[in-house]
């Protein structure tokens, strides 16, 4: 008996610990980011840091916002793309399909999620950027192609999977029964999918959709092979932008002999970690938000 | 009026050529409570499944035969389903109120119905949150989510969402096997008061509700229909063996 009490006060134990260690992961990420970017901001005020968009390393200029701007832009671009996607297709596999399609759907999102990110960046080059350079001739817009559409149409093909999955078990968890009641009162398929189902998933959609955004935004490998990597401030979708992982991963390691170089990729890795903070405290925010109105 | 509303001829439904109900003939009276008894999976909620076509939204189960509400015949694919299903509420096992509001709940059908008009709305829903008895109990919460409501406050929203589109028949499942003894009979008080208005169908395992409540019984087994009649006879003198075996156990 007492045996029996010690391995359980002992495996609880185990789960506490093995939590606590998850939970101090990204604090002790973030404190190291903060500590290695601490050089930096003690040379130039944070606000020129973030608003400046001059970059000339050499100089001493680190204007960090052409690569803000376009990691926010990128991320956008996918999520514009994905989002509806993945919500429609959740819908049509779980609300109208049949069991097969769904059941062959499965593994091919379990393939499309493992596919290493260089792949994807390669498909990218392959077969994204042409395409958005036909596109663009449409319009008669001069591109290389290598520009933040193709980043974030790469983006978004990649966190498809991701989103699409949680998506589905949202709407399968939701009881036959709810629909039956919507139905039941005369509501058709499609207002009975827009006014509860939708409802009563949003804050499974919301989950989803903040997953996603974090994954595009770290994202770096294919975007970096597609997005063209000038430091600017794009404009339209069809220009060449420098998202912050890309930069963090071109240069790192090299050219650490120029003065606060170093300290300044820190300071990129520091923005991107809390963007995503910000992001996923707002999907929070949007999730309790649903829920107290539901 | 009176005689019958609803006449179901050589109802079939089968899964995979699996009967699950087998040459179902039927005719429901007007303004009474038809009570349907039978052992579990025996096809009775799949009965009333049938009669407001939900069982359209389940693949591979098929459905021969007529339904005719009103003379109208119902599994005809022609027929306007939302049109249909609003001649019937639905009362189910346990309540699922829609991810909305009080109010919301019951102005779902008939905003659905194209009912804007605000005061109208207003009205209608403190009419049937009346009638089920729920208004007192809610009347200072009516924008609160309907989730926060006690199981049989529930049930009964349920059945006010379901009255306010104005049906004419109430199919009720086994409407109070998730509720306490308090609430049960709350139901099936409204359950009496509504038989004036309406025709009532009814599913229950429960004898003694099913005796206090029926003017019609109907006991299915195996997907088919073995006796009906007034309370009185198939409670008090049935005939087949399997009715007195069910009615022998479940008292
Ligand atoms: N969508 C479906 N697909 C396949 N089989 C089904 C389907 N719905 C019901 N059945 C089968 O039909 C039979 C009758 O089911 P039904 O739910 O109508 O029984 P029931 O009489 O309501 O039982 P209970 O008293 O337990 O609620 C069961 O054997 C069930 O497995
Ligand atoms: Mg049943």
């Amino acid at each position: 008996m007492k045996r029996r009490k010690l391995i359980d006060q002992i495996t609880s134990g185990w789960m506490l610990l093995c939590l606590f260690v998850v939970l101090l992961i990204p604090l002790v990420i973030g404190l190291g980011l903060v500590l290695k970017s601490l050089p930096i901001l003690q040379l130039y005020p944070l606000s020129e840091l973030l608003n400046g968009s001059d970059w000339k390393p050499m100089a001493g200029h680190f204007g960090f916002k052409p690569f803000i701007v376009s990691s926010l832009y990128v991320t956008l671009i996918s999520f514009l793309i994905a989002a509806p996607v993945c919500l429609l297709s959740a819908i049509y596999l779980t609300q109208y399909a049949r069991r097969w399609l769904l059941n062959l759907m499965q593994p091919v999102i379990d393939i499309m999620a493992g596919i290493p990110s260089v792949v994807y960046g390669v498909w990218g080059i392959l077969v994204v950027v042409p395409l958005v350079v036909r596109l663009a001739s449409v319009w008669d817009l001069k591109t290389s192609g290598y520009c933040i559409l193709s980043g974030g149409i790469v983006l978004a093909v990649m966190s498809i999977p991701f989103i699409l999955n949680i998506l589905i078990e949202v709407f399968q968890t939701i009881p036959t029964e709810l629909k039956e009641a919507s139905l039941s009162v005369g509501a058709t398929y499609w207002e009975t999918i827009k006014f509860v189902l939708l409802r009563e998933g949003f804050s499974g959609i919301m989950a989803a959709f903040g997953l996603g955004i974090s994954k595009a935004l770290g994202e770096t490998i294919a975007v970096l092979m597609v997005v063209g990597n000038v430091v600017q401030i794009p404009g339209s979708p069809f220009q060449a932008a420098y998202p912050l992982p890309a930069l963090i991963a071109n240069n790192y390691g090299e050219m650490m002999s120029i003065p606060m170089y170093d300290s300044a990729l820190m300071f990129a890795a520091l923005i991107l970690f809390v963007i995503i903070i910000l992001f996923n405290i707002l999907a929070r925010l949007a999730i309790n938000h649903g829920e107290y109105r539901c | 009026m009176s005689g019958s509303i609803i006449r179901i001829q050589n109802l079939n439904v089968s899964h995979k050529g699996i009967p699950i109900l087998k040459d179902i003939n039927l005719t429901i009276s007007r303004n009474k409570v038809t009570v349907i008894l039978g052992p579990s999976g025996c096809g009775k909620t799949t009965l009333l499944k049938c009669m407001n076509r939900l069982i359209d939204i389940y693949n591979g189960l098929d459905i021969s035969g007529q339904i005719h509400l009103d003379g109208e015949e119902i599994l005809n694919r022609k027929n306007d389903l939302t049109r249909i299903r609003q001649k019937m509420g639905l009362l189910s096992q346990r309540p699922y109120p829609l991810p909305m509001s009080i109010f919301d709940n019951v102005a779902y059908g008939l905003k659905i119905q194209g009912v804007r008009n605000r005061t109208e709305l207003a009205d209608r829903v403190e009419y049937y949150l009346k009638q089920v008895n729920l208004w007192p109990e809610v009347v200072d919460r009516l924008k609160s989510p309907a989730s926060r409501l006690s199981i049989g406050q529930q049930q009964r929203l349920c059945l006010a969402r379901g009255l306010a589109v104005e049906p004419e028949i109430i199919l009720a499942d086994e409407p109070t096997s998730a509720l306490d003894p308090l609430s049960s009979t709350c139901i099936e008080e409204q359950f009496m008061k509504l038989k004036e208005q309406y025709t009532i169908l009814i599913v229950t395992h429960i004898m003694r509700q099913a005796r206090r409540l029926a003017d019609h019984v109907i006991f299915i087994y195996l997907g088919e229909i073995i006796e009906q009649g007034p309370p009185a006879e198939i409670f008090d003198n049935p005939q087949h063996p399997t009715t007195k075996e069910y009615l022998r156990v479940g008292h």
